[in-house]
């Protein structure tokens, strides 16, 4: 005979169908104590956070497609006896500090959202001065690498001279336009810190921070190859 | 990345024309879309085929239309040897990428895979809408290339480098038509990584209470796991596809080795390795024959539980399997490429693990056929697919231990006996869970039953005549038949012209057969028997639903709860032999 005991050892819910929560157009939320305010609404849904899971996977993706180039890279060297070293131009390393510095001011841009949004802060401005620093200095890198371009042709490097030039526009190139997709969550991040009727939740910073740190160890790898094999 | 936190659940209804029906966010619409542009494809790919077969056997018959579609590749009609090179790339590209990728993983998947694991919908819908549109955009593009002066490129689905990557000295199509090709792999690459994305984070975090990753269905684990090989595969053909494009069009010698002559002219380029891009290739290439087939695996054992009414020997080591069939497709590109020219100790390499691959295919099948073996099977369209899919699997996949050997792969390689193996173990099998997949759900998705009589005839005539075609593949391979030929008229090939001559026939009937479906498709659509809301007696979520097709956020307002694994089937319940996964009910003693 069938009975309406749930058996042991099963999930534990107990009425049998919830009701939706309603859409209130948050999915995440903040761990911690909510405002007042109610800039984020904690949500307590079934579900986990899909926006940073999402950008993990979408990471990975990223690391495989380099992965690929990289592997690409090696089995074109030594495919024929045309590899001609290149002196890679040196606002590279400058750049590269630009890219650091600004992965450093996006952890404080953080700090400062979250406590703002824990009411620790009473203002946004803490917040989005590190938050325009992280933009300026992503910025400073984007031209940064487009000076390194200019160097290269002013030498006579285009894309097609030789295996090397061909490798450092693609290698910058793919970064570069990665780098500027972050940019474009880091201008969504601000707009939504602004919003009231969109606001920002913690999973978006977070993802559009673990983006934009992963662009930066990225660029670090990148150039540890090029610098290698250029 | 922009789209990213837009939360999964809280979309509103539509209410525009437009909203509702073209660039809707519903992940049942985005299905119904991915299966209607595979529908299309698929058919655009079969009439290929046909005109292939023609010429095969007819090579100096006008085909009627073709002469106004290419003047320089069918002049009167009559298939040129380059333009028969074009249809049988266009044909490939066409069913690997947009029917096999699209319609068992993107297509069902999209539609069900959230309502199954109790989600009102994707992870991120708005990109699953771009998914759909990008892929859209590049079928549009490859299409394209029917319409452009030199016509269609001829390098094969797998756009073999030099020939792919020099321009228009490769013969005609390899110009603007080739470039189109690498475009539109590379768009329908960045389509596929998005959705591949969004199934990962649907999976992971959208599931309802009680929806442990144990009780998801044999065929949301496919989808999972099919997914998880598609972001890893597509990451690495999309920069292979960027690279390709720039030898063509920026000059680059990426894949163009030093001192080629082409056509009598010297190609400015020098250093690249043609090899390179048959390995970047190749390890998309081959997780996308996974890609393929998992999900027909998923489906037919989806299917075959509820027609059997009782659980598969192991459901949980079928899953295994899948996860370690999706891990080695990683380790065995290499086995397309023992007659490349690279190192020939690495042919064993990649050999060794292609052999390892069949065990856990081996599992799946004696799992299948054990289950089978004795029970009570329900015989209807929908599980004859999934019989005919087992049959084709097996079939096909036989083969591929005589091809995993290099010594036998030399001899076979460039013949037709490979054409029968992958068309079969690949093609067709898929295929026949596609089908079997359409019939069990057409319910769900339309509220409407299919023709069951229709759909037997359908089964039996497309079983037969998929056999009569592919099976004479392999006696023409040992043969000694090449394949990629255009015509067999003037040489030692002449006495295998009747196995031709019946495979084409055979194709003919097979392709007509298959107007039996799309009518069946088009008329139970309109005027199909109400569906019962489960008229299977099926246990998982998709027939928890309130109404078929499922309302805009799938299960009306409410989160469904789960309390059961997916197949509680043969038990004794208050519903009959079966329990619904959101049932609480406790089960009886098997009956």
């Amino acid at each position: 005979m069938a009975t309406t005991l749930p058996p042991p050892g099963i999930a534990p819910p107990v009425d049998a169908e919830q009701d939706l929560r309603p859409h209130d157009g948050n999915g995440g939320g903040f761990r911690g104590p909510v405002p007042e305010s109610g800039e984020l609404r904690s949500v307590s849904e079934p579900s986990g956070e899909p926006t940073r899971t999402g950008i993990w996977v979408g990471l990975a993706a990223i690391a495989m497609a380099f992965a690929a180039l990289t592997s690409a890279l090696y089995v074109r060297e030594g495919a024929a006896t045309d590899w001609q070293p290149i002196a890679l131009p040196p606002i590279l390393w400058f750049n590269t500090l630009a890219l650091i510095a600004s992965s450093v001011a996006l952890e404080r841009a953080r700090h400062r959202v979250a406590a703002f949004m824990r009411g620790q802060e009473n203002s946004r401005s803490g917040a989005t001065l590190w938050l325009n620093a992280t933009m300026l200095l992503g910025l400073v890198f984007v031209v940064g690498q487009y000076l390194a371009w200019l160097k290269l042709r002013s030498q006579g490097l285009y894309l097609p001279t030789n295996p090397n030039s061909s490798f450092f526009y693609v290698f910058t190139g793919v970064h570069v336009v990665h780098v500027l997709g972050g940019l474009g969550g880091l201008t969504r991040v601000m707009v939504k810190f602004r919003s009231s009727t969109r606001p920002l939740r913690r999973s978006t910073m977070d993802a559009t921070s673990y983006y934009w740190h992963f662009m930066g160890m990225l660029w670090l790898y990148l150039l540890f190859i090029l610098w290698l094999k250029l | 990345m922009s789209e990213a936190s837009v939360p999964a659940v809280h979309h509103g209804p539509p209410t525009s024309f437009i909203r509702k029906h073209v660039f809707s966010v519903d992940h049942k619409v985005i299905g119904k879309q991915y299966y209607a542009l595979a529908l299309v494809a698929v058919v655009t790919g079969m009439v290929l085929s046909w005109i292939m077969r023609i010429h095969l056997v007819w090579p100096t018959a006008p085909i009627p239309g073709l002469g106004w579609l290419s003047k320089a590749g069918a002049p009167g009609g009559v298939v040129t040897p380059e333009y028969y090179l074009s249809l049988m790339t266009m044909h490939g590209t066409l069913m690997v990428f947009f029917v096999l990728t699209n319609a068992p993983f993107a297509a069902f998947g999209n539609y069900f895979l959230p309502i199954q694991i109790g989600a009102e919908d994707m992870a991120f819908p708005r990109f699953n809408m771009m998914s759909f549109w990008i892929t859209f955009i590049a079928f549009c593009i490859l299409i394209a290339a029917f319409f452009v002066p030199d016509g269609p490129p001829l390098a094969g689905w797998t756009a073999y480098a030099p020939l792919s990557a020099i321009g228009k000295d490769a013969g005609p199509g390899e110009g603007l038509g080739q470039t189109l090709w690498a475009l539109s792999i590379f768009v329908f690459c960045i389509a596929s990584l998005l959705g591949a994305l969004n199934f990962i984070a649907t999976t992971l975090d959208l599931r309802t209470k009680g929806m442990t990753l144990a009780r998801m269905p044999i065929v949301s684990w496919a989808w999972f796991i099919t997914s998880c090989i598609a972001l890893l595969a597509f990451a690495v053909l999309l920069p292979a596809c960027l690279l390709l494009v720039l030898d063509r069009v920026a000059g680059t010698s990426f894949f163009i080795p030093s001192g080629l002559n082409v056509s009598d002219h010297l190609q400015p380029h020098q250093g690249g390795s043609p090899l390179l891009w048959q390995h970047l290739f190749w390890f998309f290439g081959h997780p996308e024959v996974y890609i393929a087939i998992l999900p027909a695996i998923g489906i037919v054992s989806h299917i075959l539980i509820n027609s059997m009414r009782k659980p598969m020997l192991s459901h949980k080591t079928i899953i295994y399997c899948m996860m370690g069939i999706g891990f080695l497709s990683y380790m065995v590109w290499g086995h397309h490429m023992f007659l490349s020219g690279m190192n020939p100790f690495s042919a064993l390499v990649f050999s060794f693990p292609t052999l390892i691959i069949t065990i856990p295919a081996t599992i799946m099948t004696l799992i299948w056929l054990g289950s089978l073996y004795g029970s009570n099977l329900r015989i209807n369209a929908a599980s004859l697919f999934c019989l005919g899919f087992i049959s084709m699997f097996v079939s096909g996949g036989v083969s591929g231990f005589f091809l995993a050997q290099p010594s036998i792969d030399i001899y076979l390689h460039a013949t037709y006996f490979v054409v029968g193996h992958f068309h079969m173990v690949m093609g067709v099998a898929a295929i026949f869970g596609i089908f079997a997949g359409t019939y069990f759900w057409f319910p769900k998705m339309t509220g409407r039953m299919m023709n069951e009589t229709l759909g037997r005839w359908h089964f039996w005539l497309t079983f037969i005549g998929t056999y009569c075609i592919f099976m004479p593949f392999h006696y023409l391979g040992l043969a000694g038949n090449v394949r990629r030929y255009s015509a067999f008229t003037d040489d030692y090939l002449v006495p295998l012209l009747p196995v031709h001559r019946f495979i084409t026939y055979a194709a003919l009937f097979t392709g007509a057969a298959q107007l039996i479906f799309i009518f069946n498709l088009l008329y139970s659509h309109a005027k199909g028997a109400i569906a019962p809301a489960n008229p299977w007696e099926a246990t998982s979520l998709e027939w928890s639903t309130p109404s078929s097709p499922p309302p805009f956020d799938n299960f009306g307002g409410k989160h469904p709860v789960v309390y059961h694994d997916p197949y509680q089937y043969g038990v004794k319940s208050s519903t009959g032999d079966y329990l619904m996964q959101t049932s609480p009910e406790r089960a009886g003693e098997t009956p």
